[in-house]
């Protein structure tokens, strides 16, 4: 056999891969560097180079000690915002989704495919359209620069992709397992959490991840809906680079972005390996 | 006591009629097979007993009681699917127990009865396990297992065995038979297998298009079916259904196939006299057309002598299948193995004409 590891259109290929690779990787890359280097040392000489004086301490700073919009306690409040948003979204959401999967696909009804259509319309929509119906909605209920507004928000659009990845995970676990269980005499709930819902770990992990790491990283909403001490992460870090100072705080900014960025990194490292480990397994059948 | 009725129930999906006014009725004991071909609306009627479908018009009434508007867990039947449909996430043990479970039935109780089951089917050795690690034929026990946990009125089984390779198919309709007869349980059966309806059934109900051809026991069935269509369908190879015409010769109804010379003659009952000069479909299965030293029977008159050239032989093993040419037409017969006929050669062979059956041409239905 011809070895192929070293012929000239296989290193072409890789060569352009790379260049790819390194687009993608150069701005994280400035970024991490930037987040270690002293903002002194940044403004001295250029926005991207190696840290002269590894500066740990810009972490510690960006985390509790950073003025943001005349507060002077880092961003971990804002991260916590994110979190109390987040995770409750999250949660709320792929349980629901996982219920109206459940019911679009394996308890037929009529009109269920209306319902299902209109559900996944959603995902159709631009955020920008949704932006003055929320608000309306928002002062209606009251919710307007609350992080429980957020959550409301983010778990009924959530609804459109979680209803869809849900449904389309249950349309192939057979028919039969529910007429086999409603003879049994089980009902609706019964069905789901006994039969169903144990079937699903890998389609719930991807709905988690995709979950999290979409309503983590919003940015429109959390910038338009709250303000000052109620903003999310996204929202709170542009209020950061606007901070007025001496020098411009490179450093500290960076080390923010990487903090930011971390939760929905470790999602993606943990979960994904449940991911995999859930499609292996082949649980359906 | 009828176990089950079932009273002019038909079934319409938007314009197609899938059941078209069936008429049932079941003793409590019996073994009920609904046979026929695929899309025949077997399984759809069973799906309206179950409560898993809802009839369009028309009553299901099980031990006395109606249940058109009675849900599934409350109609006292028990199901064993085509797939099983095991519960993948239970152990086998849960699975069994999760009918009872629904109905909040006691701890030590289950148990008892997951013991008992388990024993009758001899899956105790199984109980822990998940379906994922059983073979087909475990499944299939355990399947069995969950509908025999809860003795019902009535057990509804769809296509038990279809997914079963030959010979455990075999053993199981054997081990399903034998359950029967010690249970003494009401069963209804739906199965395409016409060796199953023969082999389990106390009573037949052969289905086409939406309609019940015929509901009868086996031996009537097989013997006397109702219809060219149920002639054909029951038996392997089916029954030879010949183009024949009807003749009176010195006093007696004879049936005639082909004409002059190669013309062959066999007396058929005098209740045919009525169709003397018409033409009829006969219909004689292929154990009926032996070598000529078999002994079919000592009533005089009952066996005929012919003379066929055959067209082909298949060796079974047990028995040769022979394709005769019976006057214009094919037919199939069965001879034992020590004969060996060559291609094309005309040979001699007995019939029992005591079981042909002569259907009307135009409709299909039995004459006599």
């Amino acid at each position: 056999m011809r070895d192929t590891s070293f012929a000239p259109g296989r290193i072409l290929i890789y060569l352009i891969v790379s260049l790819i690779a390194a687009a993608y990787l150069v701005p994280i890359i400035v970024v991490v560097l930037n987040s270690l280097r002293t903002s002194e040392e940044i403004a001295q000489t250029s926005m991207i180079g190696w840290p002269q004086r590894w500066a740990w301490s810009n972490y510690g700073i960006a985390w509790a000690d950073f003025c943001v919009a005349q507060t002077c306690a880092g961003i971990r409040p804002y991260m916590l915002n994110s979190a109390l948003v987040t995770i409750p979204a999250t949660i709320i959401s792929t349980l629901l989704g996982a219920v109206a999967g459940y019911a679009v696909s394996l308890w037929r009804f009529p009109g269920d495919r209306w319902i299902y259509g209109i559900v996944t319309l959603g995902l159709f929509l631009p955020q920008q359209m949704r932006l003055l119906p929320w608000t309306i909605v928002l002062r209606d209920v009251g919710l307007i620069n609350t992080l429980s507004g957020l959550v409301m928000i983010h778990t009924i659009q959530g609804l459109s992709f979680t209803t869809l990845f849900c449904r389309n995970y249950y349309v192939a676990i057979p028919q039969e397992l529910i007429r086999a269980a409603r003879v049994d005499g089980a009902g609706f709930y019964r069905i789901f959490w006994r039969i169903v819902l144990p079937l699903s770990p890998p389609i719930l992990i991807v709905t988690v991840i995709w979950q999290f790491t979409h309503i983590w990283n919003e940015f429109l909403y959390g910038v338009t809906f709250t303000t000052g001490q109620q903003q999310p992460v996204t929202a709170a870090l542009i209020a950061l680079t606007a901070a007025v100072a001496d020098i411009p705080q490179y450093g500290v900014q960076s080390a923010a972005v990487m903090i930011a960025a971390l939760p929905t990194l470790l999602v993606y490292v943990f979960g994904g390996r449940y991911f995999v480990r859930g499609l292996t397994a082949g649980a359906v059948k | 006591m009828a176990a089950l009725t079932i009273r002019d129930v038909y079934k319409r999906f938007h314009s197609v009629e899938v059941l078209k006014g069936i008429d049932l009725e079941m003793d409590s004991g019996d073994f009920t097979v609904l046979v026929g071909p695929s899309g025949c609306g077997k399984s759809t009627l069973l799906n309206i007993i179950a409560g898993l479908e809802r009839q369009s018009s028309g009553n299901i009434e099980i031990g006395g009681r109606i249940v058109d508007n009675i849900a599934p867990r409350d109609r006292d039947i028990a199901m064993v699917f085509q797939s099983y449909a095991l519960y993948p996430s239970m152990t086998v043990r849960q699975n069994i127990t999760f009918g009872m479970e629904c109905r909040n039935v006691p701890r030590v109780q289950r148990d008892e009865a997951v013991g008992r089951v388990a024993k009758l089917l001899q899956i105790e050795a199984l109980l822990d396990r998940k379906p994922g690690q059983l073979s087909g034929g475990q499944r299939q026990r355990v399947a069995m297992g969950r509908a025999l946990v809860r003795d019902p009125l009535l057990f509804l089984f769809d296509e038990p065995l279809s997914n079963l390779d030959a010979q455990l198919r075999a053993e199981m309709r054997i081990e399903i038979k034998l359950l029967h007869q010690r249970l003494g349980s009401t069963i209804v059966y739906v199965t395409h297998d016409q060796i199953e309806a023969m082999t389990l059934a106390t009573r037949i109900a052969v289905m086409r298009q939406g309609v019940v051809q015929q509901f009868a026991d086996p031996e009537t069935v097989y013997n006397r079916p109702a219809n060219l269509f149920v002639a054909r369908f029951m038996g392997a190879p089916p029954m030879n259904t010949l183009a024949a015409r009807l003749e009176a010769t010195r006093g007696r109804t004879v049936a005639v196939i082909g004409y002059g010379e190669a013309a062959i003659r066999f007396p058929v009952p005098p209740e045919a006299e009525g169709w003397n000069g018409r033409d009829v479909v006969l219909g004689i299965r292929p154990e009926c057309i032996a070598e000529p030293t078999r002994h079919f029977s000592d009533l005089p008159g009952a066996v005929t002598t012919i003379v066929a050239s055959v067209e082909m032989v298949e060796p079974t093993g047990a028995e040769t299948i022979v394709v005769l040419r019976l006057g214009d037409e094919r037919a199939l017969g069965r001879v034992s193995p020590d004969v060996r006929h060559r291609l094309s050669e005309t040979a001699q062979f007995a019939v029992d004409t005591r079981k042909i059956s002569l259907f009307d041409p135009a409709s299909g239905d039995r004459i006599t």
